[in-house]
């Protein structure tokens, strides 16, 4: 990348992969889980994170050498919840039926992990640009487990993507369902969704040893 | 040349290569190999993990051959009405019944066991150890614990995920938390609750004939009972397992047997058997007092299985084969004698509360069985911890009482 020095690259590229936040952090694992039903929510879902955690970091990093260290946990909170609230109204006035489905978890984006991790580990030590692209990272490799995870959810729980009947119609008998083929309800469950970040893991790690854990 | 030197050679000659575990399992599932250790000390004993595996499948045979009848039974029954003067040989024990449960039932066990050791094969070969035995058991509990008609590629991914997830990621054979065959039975029941549950699935044919002319069903006694339905099964029914239900469970009676079987070959732990008896005698008398003292009312719908006979939630459902066969695997059991008593107990209590009070789940032993699974590990922790914290006061109170002396 010629836009960007090799550090700062990494700083995008490092949590999308080998220091992702869901799956090597184990972080963020609660949304993950609740709500990948469907793959819209997760996109949309990761993309919300995309923003509050981007715009977060820059101002937090802004911010960091004005804000008293005692109480800058507040500090981000009150920040972290700004950005939440116009994420959360943005999607009621513009995705009603989505920010439905998406309930309480928005809201619950203040209390993401990963969000005040990042907060706290990186933006109050960094300028705004490291800040920014550490933020786009790590809420990339969040979006991107979550879109993996809601891809199969979806694909195999309902037999749709996106909303639309890839496997033909279940109540009608087309596609796969001619073949006797039925939809798993099990993957619309959350432990489901649990395993499927457990494959998620195993998958990762068994393709790059050094992730693993040695005991 | 004997098929034992073939195969020896067999394995001889694939010794170093990717494939060696799998050519090792079949010569030693065939044959006790020549080969003996030379060093270090070493325990001769008979009942290994095969001879141990082995001893269980034995004390299914009969349960399995009983619900290749059962199952012509109840499919035959089920489209001409029961028998009234019903007899064991004339009506149960016939060719036509016996022929219904080889199409239906035998596929079954043929899947179980293919995609089973498959996947096991596969793993042994990957991580490069020996196949371990553990799926024999499984692989005949999993026909067992279904209904009749459960489509064969469901039951496959089923069995795939019940001993990958189940089992392997865990280390194997012997390192699992949960049980595997209930693992593949809960997979199949919250995928594809409709093939689980519901009057259509006990008998051969029921679902293909749903919405026809020639519509048959046959509820189970738990299933009719959740609905305040009548059902018109005698006790001896329930006992001899003339019953609709999943494939092997209807037994209570060959349960008995097997059950007496593994406790005279001391494979199963009795006190696990008999406590969980114990455990669903007294909630279902706890069910019963309730009833009796009038605070339920008639109208509710947790009356009907409320008002079942305490002793009557032992032959109807899982529950004894759940007791016998599921409770007592070692591996996922409790290790501790003290340990095996309180599992047990919980076991029996809990699944009958589920059964009773979750509309849901018409029936909890399975659900109940993996929940004490899971905390197997820690009533042996406060087993352990208890008798440890009982002998330092031993001690003290010995030391103590050397000093006043």
């Amino acid at each position: 990348m010629g836009l960007l020095s090799k550090k700062d690259a990494a700083l995008i590229k490092d949590p999308l992969f080998d220091n992702n936040p869901i799956t090597i952090q184990v972080l963020g694992i609660c949304s993950a889980l609740a709500i990948t039903a469907e793959l819209k929510a997760s996109i949309v879902m990761g993309l919300s994170v995309l923003f509050v955690l981007g715009m977060g970091n820059v101002v937090i990093s802004l911010m960091r050498n004005i804000i008293p260290s005692k109480i800058r946990i507040i500090v981000q909170l009150v920040v972290v919840a700004a950005l939440v609230i116009i994420v959360d109204q943005v999607l009621k006035a513009f995705a009603y039926e989505l920010s439905k489905t998406l309930s309480v978890f928005v809201g619950l984006i203040i209390t993401n992990c990963i969000i005040m991790g990042r907060f706290e580990a990186f933006a109050l030590g960094n300028g705004p640009w490291k800040a920014f692209l550490d933020g786009i990272g790590n809420a990339g490799g969040y979006a991107i487990i979550l879109v993996i995870i809601g891809f199969f959810r979806e694909l195999l729980g309902s037999g749709t993507l996106l909303g639309f009947q890839v496997l033909g119609d279940p109540i009608a008998k087309t596609g796969v369902y001619a073949l006797g083929y039925e939809n798993n309800g099990f993957m619309l469950l959350s432990p489901m969704a649990l395993i499927v970040v457990g494959l998620i893991i195993w998958v990762q790690r068994a393709r790059n040893p050094k992730l693993q854990e040695s005991h | 040349m004997s098929l034992k030197n073939k195969l020896h050679l067999l394995k001889e000659k694939y010794s170093d290569k990717k494939y060696a575990p799998a050519f090792n399992a079949l010569h030693t599932f065939l044959y006790t190999p020549n080969e003996t250790t030379h060093s270090g000390a070493h325990v001769r004993a008979v009942d290994d993990l095969k001879r141990t595996m082995n001893t269980v499948i034995t004390a299914l045979i009969p349960i399995l051959i009983f619900s290749f009848f059962n199952a012509g039974y109840q499919h035959y029954s089920a489209i001409n009405g029961f028998p009234s003067d019903f007899s064991v040989l004339e009506h149960f024990l016939t060719l036509d019944n016996f022929l219904v449960g080889l199409v239906t039932i035998l596929p079954l066990v043929v899947i179980s066991y293919g995609v089973g050791l498959g996947v096991e094969f596969l793993f042994a070969v990957i991580k490069g150890h020996e196949v371990e035995e553990g799926y024999l058991v499984t692989g005949m509990l999993v026909p067992l614990i279904i209904p009749v008609d459960t489509p064969l590629w469901m039951l496959a991914i089923a069995v795939i995920f019940g001993v990958v997830i189940g089992k392997e990621v865990f280390g194997g054979t012997g390192m699992n938390i949960l049980n595997p065959a209930l693992t593949i039975r809960a997979f199949l029941f919250f995928s594809y609750p409709t093939w689980m549950s519901g009057d259509k699935v006990w008998v051969h044919q029921a679902v293909e004939r749903a919405g026809t002319a020639d519509a048959i069903s046959g509820e189970t006694i738990l299933g009719s009972l959740a609905q305040g339905a009548d059902y018109s099964y005698s006790v001896s029914d329930m006992f001899f397992g003339f019953i609709p239900g999943s494939v092997g469970e209807t037994s209570t009676f060959l349960i008995l047997l097997g059950g007496l079987f593994l406790i005279f070959t001391k494979i199963g732990s009795w006190r696990i058997m008999l406590s969980a008896v114990i455990g669903a005698l007294v909630m279902g008398l706890i069910f019963n007092g309730v009833v009796d003292a009038g605070w339920i009312h008639s109208s509710s719908k947790f009356y009907h299985l409320m008002s079942l006979p305490y002793w009557q939630h032992l032959i109807v459902g899982g529950l004894a084969f759940g007791i016998v066969y599921m409770a007592t695997d070692p591996v996922t059991a409790a290790q501790t004698e003290k340990g095996k008593w309180y599992y047990g107990f919980l076991i029996g209590f809990i699944s009958v509360m589920i059964r009773v009070f979750n509309p849901a789940y018409p029936e909890g032993v399975f659900l109940a069985i993996l929940l004490m699974n899971v905390f197997a590990p820690t009533i042996d922790h406060y087993v352990v911890r208890g008798n440890v914290k009982r002998r330092l006061k031993r001690t003290k109170k010995s030391i103590a009482n050397l000093e006043t002396v």
